[in-house]
């Protein structure tokens, strides 16, 4: 495992919110799971769009135009290039959550029946969740969850088994966990389904700002991730798709930009992958996402993985410390993202949240979007702490002061 | 001292009053929080027009929970047609410690299911 020192990136000084100093202290960012900030290289891309080249897209016949036209396109390109998937079947979507509906809907609707079952995990967010059980109500099939264990972790033999009953159209599950930090067998578990004749959805929320991803090599049918996760702005999420399965799925959104012609009764769809995009895409969103994965380029994604995992252990190490804490998901940093979610005995997440903050120390607390998990884990909310490019062993000294000062106010 | 985390919260919390289930009870509703999964539930005994007993149980953070003991101590012996007319002030002002807008729910989940379970009044208290 790589040590502390050798992998700090000291790239704090690149994010300008955290020159801030509430309350006379340093802003001690631990929430960068539910969204990350955002290096100046991002805030200047977007700025200098809106500044210089703004004009919408795919329409224009003046020069800002053809401007914002290449911008767009040159975006998507990069975006494409950083996770090793093709331009055309890359979509820019809202979020992640959008990209999830998406596939639910325009492939779910027209591929899922009365007898067929759909397979998650329960350790999903919401987003990967919910869609499932609309589409399976509408369409009479079954929702089946993979069990998460006592380690936080599912079966490959469990997956196996699930997928010998053969109805299993789909598998949809989290690349990496945003409550217990778990990184899933993905390539394992793409191999399994597709043997069993079944397609994967992979939310990649956590894992593509975190950890080299490449979607070719994985062989996902659908892939799905966030910008604003991603070091980029909040309104713009990516799907990855195969391109035979998304040029034969009918469109999710229609209206403008995704049609080839409109008559009064009849269109035709626009190829990919504006079929996917109706309506003005996020311009300058794209423009700074497409900074945010140059940014993460220019560090090296192998290196930004051993920067966070050698952070999250240190995190454990010292999360260890404090009486009463215990943390959930897998113990070792080397299995999971760049998180911990834990309980403080004798303290509820909500009142642990607070108190960090008086201290400066940003984390989460609650379900996260993760209620069938909490349920699973026992617990009704977690505190969660998670890192990014910028953290640095002082912000996690930080927290563990914080929480040493929490517990002391409540006597304990 | 702590503004939020005053000693009379943090005892409510720790040693929460009237704690636990009521049985035989008249009036009961049960509620969670969306924002946390928080649950609490309050079960009744009413004797001539009058909370004559309550018993609240659940789980929550220290607002929530201190609100509820806090609450319960009032509540009890009140008239039910009192109940309805009980609002968002009565309660923060009850806890006495300032509630920022992202602990309000935590501060009011109390009020909303008692006013549930005697008036069939679903919303949050305003």
């Amino acid at each position: 495992m790589p040590q502390l020192a050798e992998s700090s990136l000291n790239l704090a000084s690149e994010f300008p919110i955290l020159a801030q100093r509430p309350g006379g202290r340093p802003l001690v960012y631990l929430d960068a799971a539910s969204t990350s900030q955002k290096p100046r290289a991002v805030l200047d891309a977007m700025n200098e769009h809106y500044s210089k080249h703004n004009a919408n897209v795919h329409r224009g016949l003046y020069s800002i135009a053809r401007e914002a036209d290449a911008a767009y396109q040159h975006a998507r390109a990069r975006v494409a290039a950083f996770t090793g998937a093709s331009e055309r079947a890359t979509i820019f979507t809202k979020n992640v959550t959008e990209a999830i509906n998406l596939v639910a809907y325009a492939w779910g609707r027209a591929n899922v029946g009365a007898g067929d079952a759909v397979l998650i995990t329960q350790m999903e967010h919401h987003a990967n969740v919910v869609p499932w059980q609309m589409l399976c109500r509408e369409r009479e099939a079954t929702l089946r969850y993979l069990e998460v264990d006592e380690r936080g972790e599912v079966s490959l033999e469990a997956l196996d088994s699930e997928l010998a009953r053969g109805d299993v159209r789909l598998v949809a599950f989290a690349h990496v966990s945003n409550v217990l930090g778990t990184i899933n067998p993905v390539a394992e578990m793409i191999v399994r389904a597709h043997a069993a004749g079944a397609l994967v959805l992979i939310d990649g929320a956590q894992a593509v700002p975190h950890m080299p991803v490449d979607v070719g090599a994985l062989d996902a049918d659908f892939y799905g991730w966030t910008g604003h996760k991603a070091l980029g702005p909040t309104g713009i999420g990516v799907l990855h798709g195969r391109t035979e399965i998304l040029e034969q799925m009918p469109p999710f959104l229609t209206g403008g930009d995704m049609i080839s012609s409109v008559d009064f009764f009849e269109s035709s769809w626009n190829e990919l992958p504006h079929k996917f995009e109706a309506g003005t895409p996020p311009i300058a969103e794209a423009v700074g996402l497409a900074a945010a994965v140059d940014f993460l380029s220019a560090i090296g994604m192998p290196r930004v993985r051993a920067h966070e995992q050698a952070l999250t252990a240190y995190m454990l190490e010292r999360l260890a410390e404090i009486p009463g804490l215990r943390i959930v998901g897998p113990p070792e940093a080397e299995r999971r993202g760049g998180l911990a979610s834990f309980t403080i005995e004798g303290m509820h997440a909500h009142d642990i949240a607070e108190l960090a903050d008086r201290a400066g120390v940003c984390l989460r607390a609650g379900h996260h979007c993760a209620q069938p998990l909490m349920r699973r884990l026992g617990v009704s909310a977690t505190a969660r702490a998670s890192v990014a490019v910028h953290t640095e062993p002082s912000d996690i000294d930080a927290l563990i002061a914080a929480l040493h000062g929490a517990r002391e106010v409540f006597g304990l | 001292m702590d503004d939020l985390y005053r000693d009379y919260i943090l005892d409510h919390y720790k040693h929460p009053r009237n704690f636990g289930e009521l049985e035989p009870h008249d009036l009961e509703a049960h509620e969670h929080n969306p924002l946390c999964g928080d649950e609490l539930g309050v079960q009744i005994r009413v004797r001539d027009g009058r909370i004559d007993e309550l018993r609240f149980h659940g789980h929550g953070c220290a607002i929530s929970q201190a609100a509820a003991s806090i609450a319960s101590e009032e509540l009890t012996g009140m008239p039910l047609d009192e109940i309805a007319t009980l609002d968002a002030d009565w309660m923060i002002d009850l806890l006495g410690i300032p509630v920022s807008a992202t602990r309000r729910k935590c501060a009011l989940l109390n009020l909303k299911v008692v006013r549930g379970a005697v008036t069939g009044d679903n919303d949050w208290p305003a």
